[in-house]
């Protein structure tokens, strides 16, 4: 049975904070105890594993993100730690030099953090409101939907198009975003759509 | 990929021509180093560099870029001439018994109905001859002189192994010996497979690249099979998911197309959409086309899709044009033709050709919206960074708006890797600042633009009023509800037609499969091949049981594939005519006399009979097409065509410049240096570092200390030549732009001969920029043409041509 328990069931029933030196009051024998001393009990203990996948090439390894904090309970989590999935077939747990930095990209100083706005001329950016963006944007579609939506085309064909906007998506968002996405953009009639697949 | 990362375990050779996946897809090429190791596969490297690919390779052979398909014709030739061909393959699984329309001809580079003035074909004649019963007339004995195979037979007669020399510089040795080792996976327990990349695609004949080489799989019969297929090796994350869910302009989800202004209504839009089988028996799968269209109408709008009004088909836009593509987009920004355009995790001023011409057409527009998780050099084109970025900011009228989003790590959903496995994933940290997921930022435009049509009305409002968006929250729909979509669900009950007290399909349930889906109204899809990834039984994509039965590769119960969680396409040809496995050792599945069994999801109605059906069940013919009618914009077999700026002239069609039937705009043909162009001698490429991925990872510091600086790699003969020195600076130039780089002399690269002269090659690395953590540096697409490949208008990024100097570096 000792031979079977997992790292993380081992550490579940030792409870948080446990030390290598009172293990032998739970029962374990030197064996467990030695196993234990291995282990960095910091990450498993006081961190929140969560499954995600690469963000880089289509090869989709598998990896492991650490959080302090629980994401999933409505906590606030900031992020550790992130290495290889070892059950992930592809993969099995390596990751290439991308991959190897993946927490440096996340944390990347070059982040954006908010709304900005350059205006006409400008040399800078400055802060906006999400509303006064998301309210300048969808003033902008509609100004230039209304004035140059195409209903019909000179033959008298129904064609209903836009293509004086255009949408240029991504390439590592999820499909629920692109589907988001597309729906959002083809209701509007935009046919200067395309994404990132195009290079 | 038609296969999957982990099935490559199962192959006895890699050639890995337009790729280098030890450098970009590192932990996939894992499984080369798998099957080298435990089966003893050999891999073959084609490629301008000796790469690191190449380094672990058993055999490496230089090519001068953009000279693939009379590489691969070659080789085609190869083995017609020495008979290593899979004849019972060929035979039953391909269309070489079919006739071809007489009138179809080939000479000089160019086939029958070409108009020089359009840079297009009338393609009428690139078809079969239809028989009395209204099928194509085929002979099986091969000997008819327009049967396909005599036709493709004569074709590739050309590319003698002396003329490949001449075009590619692969000296003829070394293209004997890949040709041979190649050649022997023509035999029924020998599999070759393609792994390939943008150094096939970024062409301005990328699809006829890789055309080639699926000809050349299914002359081995290598499709369907453990071990081989056309192993695309995509380079984002979700690039697959993008395009599946119709991210284009002329897409929508599921490989469906819009219609154009030339289907001016719902039943001339069906009409060619009809793929009437070609011959009989066969499946012809696309015929459930209407099935698919009207459950993403239904998806899309509702109740407003209804049967009167042809599912709300004018809701769709229609095309007047074949795409509005990204070259096309800038090409109509630079003329004042657009006011708006919104990039969402795109930076098009790093990963779009001649950025000249984009900074000049980006300043044209009245709002640009930037939607990222990152700076990007697109956001800040109107800022001034000297020779990295040269700007008249106080003249730059675009008001840019710049949204800060969540990153991989920050969200949840499902991406599609190259093996088509659709995998879940969990967020995992709090975003930083304000940022917000994609998903909301969409809801807040959408849900704008809905209030305002309400409000003041304005042009053609219904289907901005009447998209579904039932979401719990609408101002941030969760990636559970948008996937459900995906998957599709029942609308109404369907009855059983013989029991109409029994339930076929329940109304309000997730469908299992896109089987069920219908045409008249009851159900809904967005994206047709993703169904059975979200049913009743849950989240199939989440699954994560890693077992392998017998140890195939397939993973059947990790995660989702589509289509119908398939793992390897076309399954149904790892088997014979009788449905026995070709290879009895590398099973796949097999019929058992009255259906077909095994480790994969059968690629074919699992109780069609394997004499009767074909196993191409995509195509009106049930076969593979070696002849591909009229569906490639070039022709329907592949011509070796010269880039757009080539070192030499077309040596099989001297008169021909690029590919025929390229599109190119008027002010970018300007802008193309001379076919052996004395003022720019040298064929440059471009390409990543494994350290890097393309402009993001600039902005990582661990990334940006490994590789921290622009250089260009050349070999020992051209900085002799030039007098450059390892490590000095030199400038390099195209007839679009100019940057100055670091030179890396190396004996990587070396000069080839081609058609009795020497070509230098230039190496391009392409990930600097004016943003980030690594040095300011120059993006190799100040220097590339702005030119599409014709049929799907990839940039030719990866032949192009360029000078060089030795240099004292840029003065910023």
């Amino acid at each position: 049975m000792n031979m079977e328990l997992s790292r993380r069931q081992f550490l579940k029933t030792a409870g948080a904070g446990v030390a290598g030196t009172t293990l032998g009051a739970m029962g374990f024998g030197a064996i467990e105890e030695a196993y234990a001393s291995t282990i960095k009990p910091f990450r498993l203990v006081d961190t929140t594993e969560v499954r995600n996948t690469c963000t880089y090439c289509s090869v989709a390894c598998g990896i492991l993100i650490f959080a302090k904090g629980n994401l999933a309970k409505g906590e606030k989590a900031d992020i550790t730690h992130i290495e290889g999935d070892s059950d992930h077939p592809t993969n099995r747990g390596t990751l290439c030099p991308k991959g190897a930095a993946l927490l440096d990209i996340v944390k990347s100083e070059t982040r954006l953090q908010y709304p900005m706005i350059r205006r006409a001329g400008s040399d800078k950016f400055e802060r906006i409101s999400w509303d006064a963006a998301l309210d300048k944007i969808a003033r902008a579609f509609k100004d230039d939907r209304d004035a140059n939506f195409i209903a019909r085309n000179k033959d008298g064909v129904t064609v209903n198009r836009w293509t004086t906007t255009g949408f240029l998506a991504a390439s590592a968002t999820t499909n629920e975003t692109a589907w988001c996405t597309y729906k959002t953009v083809r209701s509007l009639g935009m046919l200067v759509f395309d994404n990132q697949a195009r290079v | 990929m038609t296969n999957s990362w982990t099935d490559i375990r199962n192959t006895d050779l890699v050639i890995i021509m337009g790729g280098n996946a030890a450098e970009a897809h590192p932990c996939g090429f894992k499984w080369v180093t798998e099957a080298k190791a435990n089966r003893g596969a050999k891999l073959i490297v084609v490629d301008p560099r000796f790469t690191r690919s190449a380094a672990v390779a058993d055999y490496y052979a230089p090519i001068r870029q953009g000279s693939d398909i009379a590489f691969l014709n070659g080789v085609i030739n190869y083995c017609i001439a020495n008979d290593k061909v899979q004849w019972d393959y060929v035979k039953a699984f391909t269309n070489a018994s079919y006739i071809v329309k007489e009138g179809f001809a080939y000479k000089d580079g160019l086939f029958t109905g070409y108009d020089e003035e359009k840079r297009d074909y009338n393609r009428s004649t690139w078809d079969y001859e239809i028989g009395p019963d209204g099928y194509a007339v085929v002979d099986d004995t091969l000997q008819h002189p327009r049967c396909v195979w005599n036709l493709l037979k004569a074709h590739v007669a050309q590319y003698t192994p002396e003329l490949v020399e001449r075009i590619t510089g692969t000296p003829k040795d070394k293209f004997l010996k890949v040709a041979s080792m190649i050649s022997e996976c023509s035999s029924k327990t020998k599999t070759m497979t393609s792994m390939y990349a943008l150094g096939w695609t970024q062409h301005s004949k990328g699809s006829q690249n890789i055309r080639t080489m699926a000809m050349l799989q299914l002359i081995l019969g290598n499709i369907g099979v453990r071990g081989g297929g056309m192993n695309a090796l995509r380079g984002h994350s979700n690039i697959q998911g993008l395009t599946d869910v119709g991210l284009m302009s002329n897409m929508i989800p599921g490989y469906l197309t819009l219609p154009t202004e030339r289907e001016p209504d719902f039943n001339a839009y069906m009409s060619t959409r009809g793929f009437k089988p070609l011959r009989p028996n066969q499946m012809s799968y696309w015929q459930n086309y209407k099935k698919f269209f009207v459950s993403f109408q239904k998806a899309m709008w509702g109740d407003a899709a209804t049967a009167e009004n042809n599912w709300a088909f004018d809701y769709l836009p229609k095309l007047d044009v074949p795409a509005y593509d990204i070259l096309r987009a800038f090409e109509l920004m630079k003329q004042g033709k657009m006011n708006v355009y919104v990039c969402q995790g795109f930076n098009p001023m790093q990963a779009f050709p001649n950025r000249g011409k984009l900074a000049e057409a980006l300043a044209k527009l009245k709002l640009l919206v930037v939607m990222d998780p990152l700076q990007t050099e697109t956001a800040r084109f109107w800022e001034n960074h000297g020779v990295y970025n040269p700007a008249d900011t106080a003249k730059i009228q675009t008001e840019v708006i710049q949204l800060p989003t969540t990153c991989f790590a920050e969200d949840e959903g499902s991406l599609v890797n190259s093996g088509r496995w659709i995998q879940w994933h969990w967020p995992a940290g709090s975003p930083p600042g304000e940022a917000r997921t994609d998903a909301a930022i969409m809801s807040g435009i959408h849900l704008r633009m809905k209030e305002l049509y309400r409000k003041e009305g304005g042009a053609f409002p219904d289907p901005i009023l009447n998209l579904t968006w039932t979401y719990k929250d609408p101002h941030e729909p969760t990636a559970v509800e948008l996937t459900k979509e995906l998957n599709g669900s029942v609308l109404k009950d369907v009855l059983d037609p013989n029991d109409p007290t029994k339930k076929v399909l329940e109304a309000g349930k997730q469908v299992a499969t896109f089987g069920v889906l219908r045409d008249d109204g009851s159900t809904a899809a967005g994206c047709w091949i993703y169904s059975g990834s979200y049913t009743e039984a849950g989240n199939m994509m989440a699954r994560r049981d890693n077992s392998d039965p017998d140890a195939t590769g397939a993973y059947l119960k990790w995660s989702f594939a589509w289509p119908a969680n398939r793992r390897i396409l076309y399954n149904r040809a790892s088997c014979d005519i009788d449905g026995k496995p070709w290879d009895p050792t590398r099973k796949l599945i097999e019929w058992d006399g009255s259906k077909w069994t095994g480790y994969d999801v059968p690629d074919i109605a699992p109780t069609a009979k394997p004499q009767d059906v074909g196993p191409f069940i995509m195509n009106p013919e049930g076969v593979s097409r070696l002849f591909a009618r009229g569906m490639m914009r070039e022709g329907p077999f592949p011509v070796h065509y010269e880039p757009f700026e080539s070192p030499v002239a077309n040596l099989i069609a001297p008169k021909i410049r690029g590919n025929p039937v390229a599109r190119v705009f008027k002010d970018d043909f300007a802008q193309f240096a001379d076919t052996a162009s004395k003022e720019f001698p040298y064929a440059a490429t471009s390409y990543r570092l494994t350290e890097h991925f393309h402009y993001w990872t600039k902005n990582n510091h661990v990334n940006a200390v490994l590789q921290p600086e622009f250089f260009v790699e050349i070999s020992e003969e051209l900085a002799k030549e030039k007098s450059i020195k390892n490590a000095g600076w030199v400038r390099v130039w195209s007839k679009r732009g100019s940057v100055f780089a670091k030179a890396y002399v190396t004996k990587r690269i070396r000069p080839l001969i081609v058609d009795g002269k020497p070509v230098h090659i230039v190496g391009i690395p392409i990930h600097w920029g004016f943003v980030g953590a690594a040095k300011k540096g120059f993006p190799a697409n100040v220097l590339t043409p702005f030119v599409g490949d014709a049929n799907i208008e990839t940039p030719e990024f990866k032949a192009f041509l360029v000078n060089i100097e030795p240099s004292t570096g840029p003065v910023a």
